[in-house]
């Protein structure tokens, strides 16, 4: 089952075609993870996170400058590249300035017949937030009504929060498992299950994740109790060459605060009478991004306690070049995760990472980890 | 060859007069008994302006911006930031001003002034992390910050209650959080006062824009810098709105008189985002060519209000509120319904908004072509602006890029620059002239 999960990362658009295929549905492609899935799912669309190849590309020049991420940059080049020219829709809750461009360029040159902007707000500390959410939420739906031909009752709509809460509760309980002094699973696996649960079929995901928990996992021995413990955490990361490179030089990771990884999967929609309220407060109240962080640092705190909970000995930051909210924040994590004794590295990457170069700093690190705890 | 007659702008001193009293007011404050305040430049100023008379601000982008001419002074100033942590492609405002904190050195001379509080809104994404920044490097001093990032206004979206709701009663809760951190009683009639000026100077500003219009131009943009700086530094203080009525006045006699900003005009360009603060020579070498930038829509929208008619494809000055809110409440809502049609808020939501109204300057003030300023200390106006190019280009305007920084000059490269600028007079067909 822990394969299916690496097979479904690697056939992310074979599987959107045959579950279109399949049930005769619509796809609609997403660019950041406070896109409320809910309503997509009430509707039966199949919510597909967009996210980049990592390979080098040489399209998206005309149309984003240079100082924004590599990250926005690869997610426009499978626009342009026609990777995605089965999604039917195709939206953005909003984020970071700099994914914004791609959405808004690849709207520009290669709209499929929905496109939707949802101004998700900033400031997720005002009380004023919810509320307005609420009412974008509500706009939202009506939205997504007319493009389906399709009511969405509060049926639909407690099917959606099901679904995604049974997701979320898989994958917390799945990134549980990795508490254990001797991790059941690797980084590289886990970052497998967390990715591939951005576009594959929830009820599908999750029962994979609720099979490889009862069956797989229990007991599972890769030999990785000894390894260094580590989290990564920072911009985007589904680096999985990466990731591949840190565990081979003798740890093993085992959390992290990525979008991409349990900041998406994290809290649920606590369900109440009025559906879009509920889940409007379930994305104001989540592991915040950091363009939503402010004015206070909440998200040190979480970072803080996902190091001990999962009781790491140290941390890679992860930046994607020119990530302007990271950078933004990087300063204050490193200090704040220092204060309580994990150590951290920083590394930046970009749309390929040079893995030689990035080994021999990781190699140090770990050294150096491995020093601190002789002494 | 035209040869029209120019005269210095009168006004001009005026303008450069209150932008010194404005650094002063605000360093000074504490000695007359007031408070200091600092934010963006977008910020609704007229809030604080409520707690009283003696109540002075720092405004972030244009005080970043006085550094940047400053060359040695950004150049500590961006190395103490760096040796902070602080990455290098971030902000160049923001390093500027976060460097002045660590040094401890003010742009305009003595210690940097400590603010009292911190009053700032919030729509790129560096706006509120800034301040976080800076109440941090302060020790923690108390902030609040405004979300307006809730969609485009119309005609590109609809400006639904919920989103004025939401924008409002920040504010709201910010003027109840303003008598808490300061101690001091809210004045509503103060406040009423400032939301009025502040729409008199943003509308008039833009009426000013617009006599640019007019052939020769009265005005050409490096010397629209220094007038347009006043609203970035307060736009709801009365001095600023009524120097923009005097303003108007001067630019409008000018085009009656056809008192040109550059005597041989031939053709006529815009700019887009703020420029290299530290190579302004640029727009006057554009003048060797009889060439003269009219503007852009970061100089007229900035600051200016603006409606976009899509019917007939020009920007018109957003016409003034009918009447003068009474009570805190309308007042409140009257200025994030006025703030929230910003041109320059547009295109955070799509790059496509920003390249109609681009194209209606293009079209409407006369241009032959545009000079786009990739300008790597900004992202939030940056945001797009490839597709702008694309665009204008699409429109039938030839458009000049250059790389640079506004304000961090060592990643702008003047001598090239000017290469491409030779190379960009030959595509629209302009020879040098005698200056
Ligand atoms: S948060 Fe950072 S990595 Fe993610 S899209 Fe924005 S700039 Fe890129
Ligand atoms: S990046 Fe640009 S828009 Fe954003 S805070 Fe800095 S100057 Fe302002």
């Amino acid at each position: 089952m822990i394969e299916m999960f690496e097979e479904w990362y690697k056939s992310r658009h074979e599987y959107a075609k045959e579950w279109k295929d399949k049930t005769g549905g619509k796809v609609m492609g997403f660019f950041c993870t406070y896109v409320p899935e809910e309503i997509l799912l009430a509707a039966n669309v199949l919510p597909v996170r967009i996210l980049g190849s990592h390979e080098p590309q040489n399209v998206t020049e005309p149309h984003i400058f240079g100082m924004y991420c590599p990250f926005c940059r690869d997610c426009l080049a499978q626009g342009l590249l026609g990777r995605y020219d089965y999604l039917d829709g195709m939206m953005i809750a909003q984020s970071c300035l700099h994914i914004r461009q791609a959405f808004t360029s690849w709207k520009k040159h290669m709209p499929p017949e929905f496109t939707y902007y949802l101004p998700m707000p900033h400031q997720v500390q005002s009380p004023r937030s919810i509320p307005f959410l609420r009412s974008e939420l509500e706009t939202f739906k009506g939205a997504v009504e007319q493009w389906v031909g399709k009511e969405i009752t509060d049926a639909d709509l407690d099917r959606g929060i099901e679904l995604m809460n049974a997701s979320r509760q898989a994958m917390r309980d799945l990134y549980d498992t990795r508490k254990s002094a001797n991790s059941p699973m690797t980084g590289l696996e886990a970052m497998y299950a967390a990715a591939s649960n951005q576009w594959i079929d929830k009820a599908e995901h999750t029962a994979a994740v609720r099979e490889a928990l009862a069956k797989e996992l229990v007991g599972r021995d890769l030999g990785l109790g000894d390894k260094t413990r580590l989290m990564i955490l920072g911009s985007e990361d589904d680096d999985t060459a990466f990731v591949n490179m840190v565990e081979g030089c003798g740890s093993v990771i085992v959390t992290d605060d990525h979008c991409t990884g349990s900041r998406y999967f994290w809290n649920q929609v606590e369900p109440e009478e009025d559906r879009l309220l509920a889940i409007a407060k379930r994305y104001i109240n989540r592991p915040a991004c950091p363009t939503k962080d402010w004015p206070q640092r909440t998200r040190l705190e979480h970072v803080r306690m996902l190091a001990q909970e999962w009781n790491v000995a140290g941390a890679i930051i992860i930046q994607q070049k020119f990530c302007d909210p990271h950078e933004l924040d990087i300063p204050e994590q490193r200090k704040s995760l220092g204060e309580i004794g994990v150590p951290t590295l920083f590394l930046e990457l970009d749309v390929t990472v040079p893995v030689g170069q990035f080994k021999i700093r990781v190699e140090a690190f770990l050294e150096m980890l491995a020093e601190e705890d002789l002494f | 060859m035209a040869n029209y007659p120019t005269e210095t702008l009168l006004s001009w001193s005026k303008a450069k007069e209150i932008r010194e009293t404005y650094y002063k007011n605000y360093a000074a404050a504490h000695d007359k008994g007031g408070i200091r305040w600092v934010g963006g430049a977008w910020t609704f100023d007229a809030v604080p302006a409520g707690l009283g008379g003696n109540v002075y601000s720092l405004t972030s982008e244009p005080y970043g911006a006085s550094c940047a001419f400053n060359k040695d002074f950004s150049t500590r100033a961006m190395e103490a930031a760096e040796t902070a942590g602080y990455a290098r492609d971030l902000c160049a405002y923001m390093r500027n001003y976060w460097g002045s904190i660590l040094m401890d050195e003010y742009a305009f001379g003595g210690p940097f002034p400590k603010p009292d509080f911190i009053w700032q809104d919030h729509i790129c994404c560096s706006h509120a992390k800034w301040y976080q920044v800076v109440s941090e490097l302060e020790g923690g001093i108390p902030m609040f910050c405004v979300d307006v990032a809730v969609g485009p206004a119309e005609p590109f979206g609809t400006l639904t209650d919920s989103k004025i709701d939401y924008v409002t009663g920040q504010i709201l809760d910010g003027i109840e959080w303003l008598e808490k951190t300061t101690g001091r009683t809210y004045d509503d009639e103060l406040f009423i006062e400032a939301c009025w000026n502040d729409f008199r100077s943003t509308s008039r500003w833009a009426q000013v824009c617009e006599l640019n219009k007019a052939v020769p131009a009265p005005l050409d943009e490096k010397t629209m810098y220094s007038l347009y700086v006043l609203a970035t530094l307060q736009k709801s203080w009365g001095v600023v709105a009524d120097y923009y009525d005097e303003l108007y006045d001067e630019v409008k006699d000018r085009v009656e008189r056809g008192i040109a900003a550059v005597p041989n005009e031939q053709a006529r360009v815009m700019s887009d985002t703020q420029p290299p603060w530290s190579a302004l020579k640029l727009f006057r070498y554009l003048e060797q060519y009889g060439v003269v930038s009219v503007g852009s829509l970061y100089t007229f929208g900035l600051e200016g209000m603006w409606d976009f008619d899509p019917a007939t494809g020009d920007l018109v000055p957003r016409p003034m509120p009918e009447k003068k809110p009474t009570t805190r409440e309308e007042a409140a809502r009257e200025l994030v319904r006025w703030h929230l049609h910003k041109p320059e808020y547009q295109h955070f939501y799509d790059c496509d908004y920003k390249s109609q109204m681009m194209v209606a300057i293009c079209k409407n003030w006369g241009l032959s072509g545009v000079m786009l300023h990739y300008n790597r200390g900004c992202e939030g106006l940056s945001l797009g602006i490839a597709e702008n190019r694309l665009a204008i280009q699409e429109a039938g305007y030839p458009v000049m890029t250059f790389e640079g920084n506004m304000g961090d000059e060592r990643e702008f490269d003047l001598g090239r620059t000017m290469q491409r600028v030779d190379a960009f007079m030959e595509t629209l067909g302009v020879k040098k002239v005698a200056a």
